[in-house]
């Protein structure tokens, strides 16, 4: 655990990491070009750029996954050639990865030292080598939880600051960091920056993958915009601004980031939900929306909003409550009476309950709406093509083509998928959670779009959001909910963040 | 230059999708020079005969592990399956009665097998496993251990021809043809690969995961129930310890056809390719006069490499796209 800062010096005018003249390209498309990054000891480079601009397969690059087609990486001004993550992590380079990679049984010690594990002189474990060393680590980070605690039992907050503590233990001198608050709460994201802070103090380079602008001039040291696989700009960050980050990112101007509100007219109630109740989930949790209305569910993380709309739309059972749709008691006890319900659900974990990775796009978006293209006994393959192509063209899904596989697709596209297979069925009930978690700008704002135009043909919208700007810019009415009970309702107008986050830690005060 | 790029970009595409028609077509190529009497429409149809009954078990093992299970009791099913039939037949006389009860003891079977699956969450590997055990049992204690001679009739499913054809092997083409229609163009065959691809994403979309099961299980059933059939008519005799280990030839079969454990990804044809494979690999190993020990050895090596180079390929094609 060493790294004092450099005070002045050969090494502190070497830069820690330069990338140089990079370029990557896989076949039919060319990732990365002509691509120089420089990152300075003790501080924090954020990249952005839209989904697709190429910022995974440079930290993949940084993180030895990829191997440059030409250029050169050096660290501390010496040219290195970095052929598999192990040897990334040789030079001191750790990645902390967006979606965390865990074993769920594995105890705290175990994550800790997996791969790292110092042997006794029987070469076997020394586990009581392992456990000092982690209580030290844990005592001195201020962690609450014991060496021995599984890690299916800690926060996804807590095994990211493992991770973190992990790839410092090792002597991480570069850390990579891709999108690590998207599933974070606004007090775990403070924790974090605190983290990242220290980092810096002692001496540590921070590469840093965001899209949530806040974010990003809150930590960086120096900014660097990519778009299509190209560098647009690099700069310190004092002298960018938001609307110019993003302007360089999209390389157009968003004139705003949500969609305009327009007068709608909202149609009879549509869904309405009364006492619904699942111990200790929530408990009697109401709520109405009417045709054409989006109504905003905002909550803090554990709240228990994502687990009433799986128990909504049948996958989990709910003990009590009645929920009507039209006016008329709707029992929903699976999935498919939902759908026959016309409900549709975005989940928030899209890779585990949306999409099925290993098929194509075209299986992948006709999976709920089959019956649409089989008939006769047989599935018209070309009439499948035709419609899929049409709900793909309308919710601009970027995909080489309709076979490929969706798992090689971008967050922001992969997202698209799940909604182009639910607009399939046109449901007139759509709930929709965390629709925006690790998209890009760009693609934000389509999905906002898509949301006001699918309100204004007269759907009933639900949205879960963590972000309140986002909750705020799109919803016509606000409920709270905080530890699994509605604790107000605001119309959009009224709303604000602080109201609303008055009424999410209500509960948590009292 | 730019040419020579596209063309080997054109190959990689090729060669990564049609990878196992490949191997196949070189093994044919390979087999032809090697003996002169490989290349002929007598020994094709050998081959297609010999193949037959475990390519049509395979063709259900293919639905299975494509939605993420197996059956591990393929082989003693079509033995229980196959001997009924024929008491069947030596009661009644009926062949069309001895056929259907073929296929309903296999479906019978598999539904059990199914069941225990979908009701009781319990891994299909454990409850086949159960079932083989169980099914053998049944056999060997109906027969009290006994072959069933003089079936009579009953051999024209197995050792018949039309035209020119044998008869199990037009059984094989059929069922080629409905697995291949099962995947490719029913809800059923889409379910599945949505389920073995990722079950919760499949829930989550509506599908009934329990009757897709089922019916993977029960429709595997028939065509085990089908190859017990086939196999005692052909063998002229009623064996209670017929099939063992066909599961695993048909497995085989199934995962040098391009099959994944992982679920999700499988075809009729790639199976159909993998099946003749390995019957083209053991046609060869004959008619070059190497003996049945060294002959278990280099199926064994055959079988880690296609499986290793179609792993290869495929994590090539993976890595190929930026994420």
């Amino acid at each position: 655990m060493s790294g004092t800062p450099d005070s002045g010096g050969r090494l502190a005018e070497q830069p820690l990491l330069e990338l140089r003249r990079i370029e990557k390209s896989f076949p039919g498309v060319k990732a990365l070009r002509d691509m120089s990054l420089t990152l300075v000891r003790g501080s924090v480079h954020v990249i952005c750029g839209e989904n697709g601009a190429g910022k995974s397969t440079l930290v993949k690059i940084v993180n030895g996954v990829y191997q440059p087609d030409q250029g050169e990486i050096r660290i501390d001004g010496e040219r290195v050639v970095l052929q598999d993550p192990s040897q990334a992590r040789g030079h001191g380079i750790a990645m902390i990865f967006q979606e965390l990679n865990f074993i769920p049984e594995m105890t705290v010690e175990q994550a800790l030292f997996l791969g790292i594990e110092p042997l006794n002189r029987l070469r076997g474990i020394d586990w009581r080598k392992i456990r000092r060393a982690t209580l030290a680590l844990l005592a001195r980070e201020h962690l609450a939880y014991e060496p021995t605690t599984l890690l299916k039992d800690l926060s996804v907050s807590d095994i990211q600051m493992l991770e973190i503590l992990k790839a410092i233990a090792c002597d991480a001198r570069i850390l990579i960091m891709d999108e690590p608050t998207s599933a974070l709460t606004h007090k775990e994201v403070e924790i974090l920056f605190q983290k990242v802070a220290d980092l810096k103090s002692r001496g540590v380079g921070i590469i840093y993958i965001s899209h949530r602008m806040d974010e990003i001039f809150r930590i960086a040291d120096q900014i660097t915009v990519l778009r299509d696989g190209a560098l647009v700009e690099t700069r310190p960050a004092r002298e960018l601004d938001i609307d110019t980050v993003i302007r360089l990112m999209v390389g157009r101007t968003l004139d705003s980031v949500y969609p305009p509100r327009t007068t709608k007219r909202l149609g009879e109630v549509m869904l309405e939900v009364e006492g619904f109740t699942r111990r200790p989930r929530f408990a009697d949790v109401g709520f109405h929306i009417r045709a054409g209305e989006i109504v905003g569910l905002a909550g803090l993380m554990g709240a228990g909003r994502t687990e009433v709309a799986r128990a909504l739309f049948g996958l989990d059972p709910h003990e009590s409550g009645t929920v009507k749709i039209r006016g008329k008691v709707a029992r929903i006890r699976n999935v498919r009476e939902a759908v026959s319900q016309s409900m549709a659900l975005l989940s928030e974990d899209r890779r585990r309950y949306g999409l099925v990775g290993v098929r194509d796009v075209k299986e992948n978006v006709t999976l709920a709406s089959l019956a649409r293209v089989i008939y006769g006994g047989w599935l018209h393959k070309k009439e499948e093509r035709r419609l899929v192509s049409a709900v793909c063209d309308r919710m601009q899904v970027k995909t080489p083509s309709l076979s490929t596989t969706v798992s090689t697709l971008s967050g922001g596209n992969q997202q698209k998928v799940v909604f182009a297979k639910w607009m399939l069925r046109d449901p007139d009930i759509l709930v929709l959670d965390e629709p925006t978690r690790g998209i890009d700008v760009g693609a934000k704002y389509e999905i906002y779009k898509i949301m006001t135009e699918l309100a204004q043909d007269g759907k009933a919208i639900l949205l879960i959001s963590s972000e309140l700007p986002e909750l705020l810019g799109v919803s016509d009415r606000i409920y709270v909910m905080a530890r699994g009970r509605v604790t107000g309702e605001l119309r959009a107008e009224h709303a604000s963040q602080e109201k609303v986050m008055r009424l999410a830690t209500r509960m948590a005060e009292a | 230059m730019d040419l020579k790029r596209a063309l080997r970009r054109g190959w990689s595409v090729v060669s990564s999708k049609y990878s196992i028609y490949l191997v196949l077509v070189a093994m044919l190529v390979a087999n032809t020079i090697l003996s002169p009497v490989f290349f002929s429409a007598r020994n094709f149809s050998n081959i297609s005969r010999q193949i037959s009954i475990t390519t049509i078990i395979a063709f259900g093992q293919t639905m299975l592990i494509i939605a993420g299970m197996i059956d591990l009791a393929s082989g003693s099913v079509m033995a229980l399956a196959g001997l009924l039939a024929v008491a069947i037949y030596k009661a009644t006389g009926s062949l069309m009665l001895a056929m259907a009860a073929g296929i309903v003891i296999g479906m019978a079977c598999n539904a059990i097998s199914g069941l225990v699956v979908t009701k009781f969450r319990t891994p299909s590997f454990i409850a086949t496993l159960a079932m083989q055990t169980s099914a053998r049992g049944v056999a060997l204690l109906y027969t009290a251990g006994q072959n069933i001679y003089e079936i009579g009739n009953f051999t024209v499913f197995g050792q018949s021809a039309v035209m020119g054809l044998p008869t199990p092997v037009i059984f094989m083409l059929g069922v080629t043809a409905l697995t291949w229609y099962l995947l490719n163009h029913t809800r059923f065959g889409r379910y599945l690969y949505a389920i073995g691809g990722n079950e919760e994403a499949a829930r989550a979309s509506g599908i009934q995961i329990n009757k897709v099961k089922m019916t993977a299980f029960v429709a595997s059933g028939a065509l085990v129930g089908l190859s017990g059939v086939l196999y005692m008519s052909r063998v002229n005799a009623g064996l209670p310890n017929a099939g063992v280990g066909f599961e695993f030839d048909a497995m085989t079969a199934a995962v040098i056809g391009g099959t994944s454990f992982s679920g999700g990804v499988g075809t009729a044809m790639g199976t159909l390719a993998g099946a003749f494979i390995m019957g083209f690999l053991g046609n060869i190993m004959n008619l070059m006069g190497i003996g049945s020990y060294m002959q278990q050895i280099i199926k064994g090596g055959i079988i880690a490499l296609a499986v290793a180079y179609d792993i290869m390929f495929k994590s090539r094609r993976a890595g190929s796209n930026p994420a």
